[in-house]
């Protein structure tokens, strides 16, 4: 029983007698369980290479996956832009799902609607839906622009919404000029990426007006992609700024998910309509995330005739790069203000390394990230020894890992894997372990089950508060990387030699 | 605000909230909102508003969809069956271990409640079908995990739609595996909320799991005080909470559905003497079925804050008559110290609060009482997907006149709570910070805001100590800066 001086939650209130002997006669009288002994045996056998072999064998089953779908991918960008209603046409099941996803990473509300499509819409089509949605969604939240994106369901059944959009206007639920973007984001094709990629390429293609492909202006855009950390944003941004040079970040929700407390209001910064209309006139146009933006930066190559650029600048090697490319197409050199950042970030890592150096790490996320954070942990003289990638391209990925390892004394142990989940890493991480996981909080089951540390770096991050504000890029993102690395490293030395009168003659105060 | 003044500005706040919208959607929502009024006799359900409808395109709904109600609400929880999320990777990843269905178990050895299984749908699936793939998919679970007790599959949107038959794949395999295999067709397109998904839920368990109470039953040494714990899930640990009590009276708890039930405990549940229903919105279906077909009576209850728990628990004390109904009153007087205590300790900081709740399932009329108890004021609720009778029960629920608003948007409620002024919003995660950042002390009252349980006499301390933590936190006094003063 609660006593009142110090009331529990269930954290310890369930390990007192009365409720501990209340589950143990529930597990003994009627739950059936398989015995101690069976668990154990399983549990041990779950560990074996056997096992890995019988689950690396697996293709009809995807068993905690590390990747989500298209139209989730879509409302981060929507959010990205100034007064941007996302849309999505299907069912509001989905758009609980999306909104509850981010609210859960950021601690911020994120607005979005759907067209509530139900069982007569899978029948006739969700025309009347959409009609009536874009109406009600334009009357009661006045977005300047409202970006909508598919689920699976109107994509199976084949809903078209550029005629959709078209019918709206004709029936005069929205104005002819008002501004609607669309993009057809299955959730069967790709992952959360693929529909970043589709919706950013299509608010750019269809707000474009004016194309100047010969004249272009004396600026550059910048493609974030499917980038969940908001420091990082600020970051890339800043770096521009440094030189003095003219941008437009298409796609900026750093703004969106990061409101100060006061008042509630829907939206927050994102890229100005303006701005996007004018995108097409930039004289460049860089992307931090290669896969995660390959239509998009086909669109400004191809259609706009602009210098597209991809830089990853996670670490100091793309970092530099980034630096360079803006030190190129504005024709200045390095600020002082970034050589000093770079500087600063060199010395921490020089002092640094030695916790980092030769320890093994495994890693998962999505294709841009795992180049980033790999780069990172080359340039420290850690070792990545498993990258996992559930939603790897169709090409590219590996052979872009491989360069990157090429230097690396251990280049011929790392193994790279394409297209699995998180239960193929269990076995990969009891059957060859790791000294440290880098990965999202899927990986806290991981670290429970094989004893190996987490270290959350990552979307999503829902267990552990305010990770997203910080940046991954840039000099100061990587002197974050730093610092949560080697004290996390510093951490499980500690604990390793915290054993009095055992292990504690290494439990040193200074490191 | 006085009894005749807060119903004023409840239908004030209608009114306004009507007056954004398009004629057709305006015409729509008013038949949803209302001011329920505990003493007016001409009202049939509270507020007279209208439920378990469409939901008007375009607008932000809190709704879920079928699939919601059947893989995350009703099967997901039965821990040592393998739910499989059928379809496209999303809705498997998106509802992965956010419900907090406490369970005992070594996951992805004997349980698997915190995981997710997908036959993560690629393009040729939709052109193909998923039927054969599904078959394979059993397979390999079967080998990886062996000691699961059955398998179910969670039909997502495309399943539907694209012909396939999983229920002649789940008829297939569980003879070819000797094991249950469950299809679920929970699409969420479905229905209008996550509603429907509970209902096809139910009638899969009637469907697939009842015809085993012969053959699959174990042997419970039956006795007359036998009773089952139906439609609590266990958020947070509140059916354990909650049983500790009916145990203490002297009945057998004989299952738990569906948080931290076994595949046993659900085969078992048809042999209990008597039904008790906590979530009647999620399992009034197969209640009533067992009643029908089995002759199981079924009573609902109440185990939040004291009054409802000591209420509830007399009344199933006198549905057993003699020693249960005189344990009854020992068990009420055995934590009767603690629970004056406890509103002893926090009534004096929480009396003439205000609440607003949106939450769906039971809790919308459920927790009124909780927060009486601690000398708080519901002025608002509303229910993402209930039906006329969750309303009519609403009634019963009320003390003072009360905004109704059923499957209430985002921008209603956010125009509700600015004209109501609460002093507590409690509602879920896609609302939270939107009151929070207007400075409002909020609780999530769908996971407890990760602490809890919230059932039963331990729970209600739990209860009390958060909601007091909610309101008095000194967090909410920084929000103007000393310049602006």
């Amino acid at each position: 029983m609660q006593d009142i001086e110090s009331i529990v939650n269930g954290k310890d209130l369930f390990q007192r007698p009365e409720y501990k002997e209340v589950l143990s006669n529930k597990k003994e009288q009627f739950e059936n369980m398989p015995s101690k002994e069976k668990v154990d045996e399983i549990a041990e056998w779950t560990k074996s290479w056997e096992y890995r072999e019988k689950n690396f064998a697996r293709s009809c089953i995807t068993i905690n996956p590390a990747k989500a779908c298209q139209p989730l991918g879509a409302v981060m960008v929507a959010l990205g832009f100034e007064n941007t209603m996302p849309y999505v046409h299907g069912s509001h099941g989905c758009v609980a799902y999306f909104r509850s996803y981010f609210t859960r990473h950021f601690k911020e509300p994120t607005p979005c609607v759907s067209d509530s499509m139900t069982e007569d819409a899978a029948v006739f089509g969700g025309l009347k839906n959409m009609v009536d949605g874009l109406g009600n969604c334009k009357e009661v939240y006045k977005p300047d622009m409202i970006a909508v994106s598919t689920t699976c369901m109107a994509e199976v059944i084949g809903d078209d919404l550029n005629a959709f959009v078209d019918n709206a206007r004709e029936e005069g639920t929205i104005p002819r000029d008002y501004p609607v973007s669309y993009a057809h984001t299955p959730s069967f094709v790709g992952s959360h990426i693929t529909g970043y990629d589709n919706m950013l390429q299509a608010i750019v293609t269809q707000n474009v007006t004016d194309v100047n492909k010969e004249n272009k202006k004396d600026r550059i855009n910048l493609v974030p992609g499917f980038e969940t950390y908001l420091g990082s944003l600020r970051e890339q941004k800043e770096i521009a700024e440094a030189f003095g040079i003219d941008y437009i970040m298409l796609g900026d929700h750093s703004a969106q998910w990061d409101t100060p407390a006061g008042n509630y209001q829907m939206f927050s910064g994102g890229t100005k309509l303006e701005d996007v209309k004018d995108c097409a006139n930039s004289k460049a146009t860089i992307s931090f995330q290669k896969y995660s933006t390959t239509k998009t930066m086909k669109a400004f190559s191809k259609k706009y005739k602009q210098e597209t650029i991809t830089v990853n600048p996670i670490g100091l090697k793309g970092t530099d790069e980034y630096v360079m490319a803006l030190s190129k197409l504005s024709g200045k050199e390095v600020p002082q203000s970034l050589k000093i950042e770079r500087g600063r970030l060199v010395d921490a890592m020089q002092d640094s390394y030695p916790y980092m150096h030769g320890k093994t790490f495994a890693i998962y996320g999505d294709p841009d990230f795992l180049i980033g954070m790999v780069s990172f942990l080359v340039e420290m003289g850690a070792e990545p020894k498993h990258i996992l990638c559930n939603n790897p391209p169709k090409e590219g990925l590996e052979e872009d890992l491989r360069e990157l390892l090429k230097d690396s004394p251990i280049k011929d142990s790392v193994q790279i894997y394409l297209g699995k989940d998180l239960w193929h890493m269990r076995s990969i991480l009891f059957t060859e372990p790791v000294d440290f996981l880098i990965g999202n909080s899927y990986g806290k089951e991981l670290e429970r089950d094989t004893k190996i540390p987490l270290i959350r770096i990552g979307f999503p991050i829902f267990d552990r508060h305010h990770m997203h504000r910080y940046s991954i890029s840039g000099y100061k993102g990587a002197l974050n990387l730093l610092t949560w690395i080697t004290n996390k490293v510093l951490d499980k030395l500690d604990d390793e030699t915290k054993d009095i009168a055992s292990t504690d003659y290494f439990f040193d105060l200074v490191r | 605000m006085g009894p005749e003044t807060l119903e004023k500005v409840q239908k004030e706040a209608i009114e306004e909230v009507l007056k954004t919208y398009p004629d057709k959607a305006a015409k729509n929502r008013a038949k949803h909102l209302g001011v329920g009024s505990p003493d007016n006799e001409t009202q049939k359900s509270c507020g007279d508003v209208r439920s378990n409808k469409k939901t008007i395109p375009g607008i932000m709904s809190q709704r879920g969809c079928a699939y919601a109600g059947s893989k995350g609400v009703v099967w997901g929880p039965i821990k040592d069956m393998i739910h499989i999320s059928h379809g496209p990777v999303g809705c498997g990843q998106y509802s992965r271990a956010g419900r907090r269905n406490y369970y005992i178990g070594t996951t992805g050895v004997d349980t698997f409640v915190t995981m997710n299984f997908t036959t993560d749908f690629q393009e040729r699936d939709i052109v193909f079908g998923g039927d054969k793939n599904l078959g394979n998919a059993v397979d390999e679970l079967n080998e990886l995990f062996p000691l699961n007790r059955g398998i179910t599959v969670q039909s997502e949107c495309p399943i539907g739609l694209i012909g396939d038959d999983i229920q002649a794949v789940a008829k297939r395999k569980a003879k070819e595996t000797d094991k249950s295999i469950v299809a679920v067709s929970c699409e969420g397109f479905r229905g209008v909320s996550q509603s429907l998904g509970h209902h096809i839920a139910n009638d899969a368990i009637r469907d697939y799991m009842f015809p085993l109470v012969e053959e699959k039953g174990t042997d419970i040494n039956s006795t007359k005080y036998d009773v089952a714990i139906i439609g609590d899930y266990n958020i947070g640990g509140d059916a354990w909470s909650s049983r500790i009590l009916l145990e203490e009276m002297g009945l057998r708890v004989i299952a738990q559905w569906s948080g931290d039930a076994s595949y046993q405990e659900v085969i078992n549940g048809p042999k209990a003497k008597l039904n008790l229903l906590h979530c009647y919105r999620s399992m009034n279906y197969i209640s009533r079925h067992m009643e029908k077909e089995y002759g199981i009576p079924w009573i609902e209850y109440n185990f939040f804050g004291p009054s409802k728990t000591i209420e509830s628990l007399r009344e199933i004390g006198k549905h057993f008559g003699g020693e249960i109904e005189k344990n009854a009153e020992k068990v009420i007087e055995k934590y009767k110290a603690m629970v004056d205590g406890v509103i002893a300790k926090y009534k004096p900081r929480l009396e003439g609060k205000k609440v607003m709740l949106y939450v769906g399932g039971l809790r919308p009329r459920h927790v009124i009482g909780a927060y009486e108890d601690l000398g708080m004021e519901v002025i608002g609720t509303g229910y993402e997907f209930a039906h006329d009778d969750d309303y009519q029960r609403t009634k019963e629920e009320i003390s003072r006149s009360t905004l109704i608003y059923d499957d209430v948007n985002e921008y209603e409620l956010e125009a509700f709570v600015k004209k109501l002024k609460p002093d507590l919003v409690a509602s879920g995660v896609k609302e939270k910070y939107v009151f929070q950042k207007m400075g409002l002390p909020f609780r999530q009252m769908h996971s407890w805001d990760y602490s809890g349980p919230y059932h039963g006499f331990d729970g209600f301390a739990i209860f009390a100590k958060d909601m007091d933590m909610a309101i008095n936190s000194p967090v909410w006094s920084h929000t103007a800066a000393p310049w602006e003063e």
